[in-house]
């Protein structure tokens, strides 16, 4: 469905040349929910503006929906749906309006157009919502209009840019129900970004991670997280003297020796929520990655105890995915979000314009 | 892959007259909807029709060029029309723009829709709306004596059309070239249009003001397209300056769809 080599992007800007992408490759095989996720400023949206014809590349080439996008825009256009980041629907037009006229600018006869629109709008629950403007409407209500804007036509790829994001926790489940329905009712294939850990992590059959313009990873999130991070438990200690031993009896547990890491009191483990970071922040303690932390937590902790080491407390964890992109890069994508602005700076996701 | 086969491609120059036709609808609907927003705009140029118009009944050479002592509403009546073409085709701009600015431009530039199309359409849609807030001008300005010359009203309009698909073009291209940020379209349209305006005579005669001043305005393209409609609202066909209006309004027009097409061509944030 999406077949991309070598895809590169440079800007020119007051600051000088800006590689947004490069040299990506990409496979997406049909029927697949793939999710693009990377820190801000990794090169997403100027990824998926290259494989919608909104931007062409620098370099490189792809085919989408089987039209390459350089040589026949037209026909990929066709083929595809585009969910940008922004809200599609214009606050001047009714949301009925809009979405006949986007029907016959799919190349729908009236009569069609018309009949699509009435659909989507009873498929997306927004029927009483026909002769509003979207500026009237909710988020979560305006984000329904976005994709059925987006699906007028039945493309069978359909890119969302960040579909969730800016909607409340109920609007956004209501999002991902909707999305999911769609995709049991079409086999479409969806490619969409995000930077929502947990949903990437839990709707996405594939993760595609991306970092300063290139692939980084790419699999499912299980196979990620099980080769890249895997489980971890990690013991707070009584008394911070017995750390050496522990660690001892810890890295016969490991996956390998050197993946046992101590922690001293006062001191966080980068990124991660599971190594009672916050909670037993006062005590020394000592993380071990493990093959199967539900299996090896009680084991550890008898090993412990027969080696005379008290316990303070004990967790096991599965990997998130942003334990996967720290093992990856060293940094934390929940961190890097969190300070995006500065980051943004660097390496813009809106492109400037040239 | 159960989706909707796309439709066959249909002869170029077919497809481009629907893409016309329905970028045009589309624009044209919300103000059919909802002609209030019509009307409104009118709110200056009416203002001025009524409360200053007639006070230029006294000044002396107040007249259009050609037309002898005609009354002074040929002349002024243009001078109204022409700022409701310097205005309302730039306030379509500010349209474009906040399309722009939200994602339903970029909807539209992903649709398999022709982007010429997407262009002409909507300064077609300048077009008919500047014709219709025309018409009614002209109808209310006739109770308080101007005099119908059809054949010039006709050739006028047409005139006018001309400017306005110009200038309707050119403010499609400047809102496009002014993302992300809105200021480039924001500065142009505050610098330019008041002097526009002024430099043209619209409101009182440019004979009025020093040599100087007189040959600003000779430079400035808006001032040749009023003199033209003022002409030929006058009845004077022959008169020098509808030829010198036919080609400002053309140059203007050619100029801002050629700018126009090569800018949504080539699309946004490239």
């Amino acid at each position: 469905m999406i077949h991309a080599r070598g895809l590169t992007r440079s800007f020119t800007t007051q600051h000088g040349r800006v590689d947004a992408v490069r040299g990506l490759d990409l496979d997406v095989e049909p029927g697949t929910l793939v999710a693009f996720l990377g820190p801000n400023g990794a090169g997403k949206s100027t990824t998926l503006r290259m494989l919608t014809t909104l931007l062409p590349p620098t370099s490189g080439t792809a085919t989408v929906a089987g039209a390459d996008i350089a040589t026949d825009p037209a026909a990929v256009r066709a083929r595809i749906g585009y969910i940008s980041q922004k809200s599609s629907a214009a606050d001047t037009q009714r949301v009925g309006d809009e979405l006949f006229y986007q029907g016959r600018a799919y190349g729908m006869s009236r009569g069609r157009a018309r009949r699509r629109a009435g659909e989507l709008l009873d498929r997306l629950g927004l029927a009483d919502l026909a002769d509003r403007k979207p500026v009237s409407l909710s988020g979560g209500q305006r984000r329904r209009v976005d994709i059925a804007l987006g699906l007028v036509h039945g493309p069978p790829l359909l890119f969302l840019d960040e579909p969730s994001t800016g909607l409340d926790p109920h609007s956004r489940a209501e999002i991902w129900s909707t999305i999911l329905r769609l995709r049991e009712e079409t086999s479409m294939t969806l490619f969409l970004t995000t930077h929502y850990l947990e949903e990437a992590d839990s709707m996405a059959e594939r993760v595609v991670i991306i970092d300063r313009g290139r692939t980084i990873a790419d699999g499912t999130a299980e196979s990620l997280k099980a080769e890249l991070a895997g489980d971890r438990v990690t013991v707070a200690l009584h008394e911070a003297d017995d750390a050496d031993r522990a660690a001892r009896v810890a890295a016969g547990f490991a996956t390998a020796p050197d993946r046992v890491s101590r922690l001293a009191p006062g001191e966080s483990a980068p990124g991660t929520a599971d190594a009672l970071n916050g909670s037993r922040d006062g005590a020394a303690r000592v993380t071990a990655q493990v093959a199967d932390a539900d299996a090896a937590l009680p084991v550890l902790l008898s090993a412990l105890e027969a080696a005379g080491v008290k316990t303070a407390a004990a967790r096991g964890a599965r990997p998130t995915l942003d334990d996967v992109f720290l093992s990856l890069t060293g940094r934390s994508l929940t961190e890097e979000q969190a300070a995006d602005d500065p980051q943004a700076h660097h390496q813009p996701e809106k492109e400037p314009s040239a | 892959m159960t989706a909707t086969a796309p439709s066959a491609p249909s002869p170029a120059g077919a497809g481009f007259a629907r893409d016309v036709a329905t970028v045009f609808q589309r624009e044209i609907r919300p103000s059919l909807r909802e002609p209030l927003g019509l009307i409104l705009s009118l709110g200056q140029p009416l203002l001025l029709l009524f409360f200053f118009g007639p006070l230029l009944g006294g000044a002396q050479g107040v007249g259009a060029p050609g037309a002898g002592g005609d009354s002074s509403w040929q002349w002024f009546v243009p001078g109204v029309l022409v700022m409701l073409c310097l205005f309302g085709p730039m306030m379509s701009g500010y349209n474009l723009l906040t399309e722009l600015l939200t994602g339903s431009m970029e909807r539209m530039l992903v649709s398999p829709i022709d982007r010429s199309a997407m262009l002409v359409g909507r300064t077609l849609k300048e077009f008919a709306v500047l014709l219709a807030q025309a018409v009614l001008i002209i109808a209310l300005a006739v109770p308080l004596g101007f005099r119908l010359h059809p054949a010039g009203i006709l050739a006028g309009l047409l005139l006018l059309g001309v400017f306005g698909i110009g200038l309707g073009a050119f403010s499609f291209f400047l809102a496009m070239k002014s993302t992300p940020s809105g200021e480039l379209f924001y500065g142009v349209t505050q610098l330019a249009l008041f002097p526009l305006m002024l430099l043209s005579g619209v409101l009182l005669p440019m004979d009025f003001g020093p040599r100087w001043l007189q040959m600003v305005a000779l430079a400035n393209p808006v001032s040749h397209i009023t003199d033209g409609v003022r002409a030929l609202f006058s009845g004077a066909y022959t008169d020098p300056s509808v030829l010198w209006g036919f080609l400002a309004a053309g140059a203007i027009a050619a100029a801002g769809l050629l700018l126009g097409n090569r800018a949504i061509r080539k699309g946004v944030g490239v």
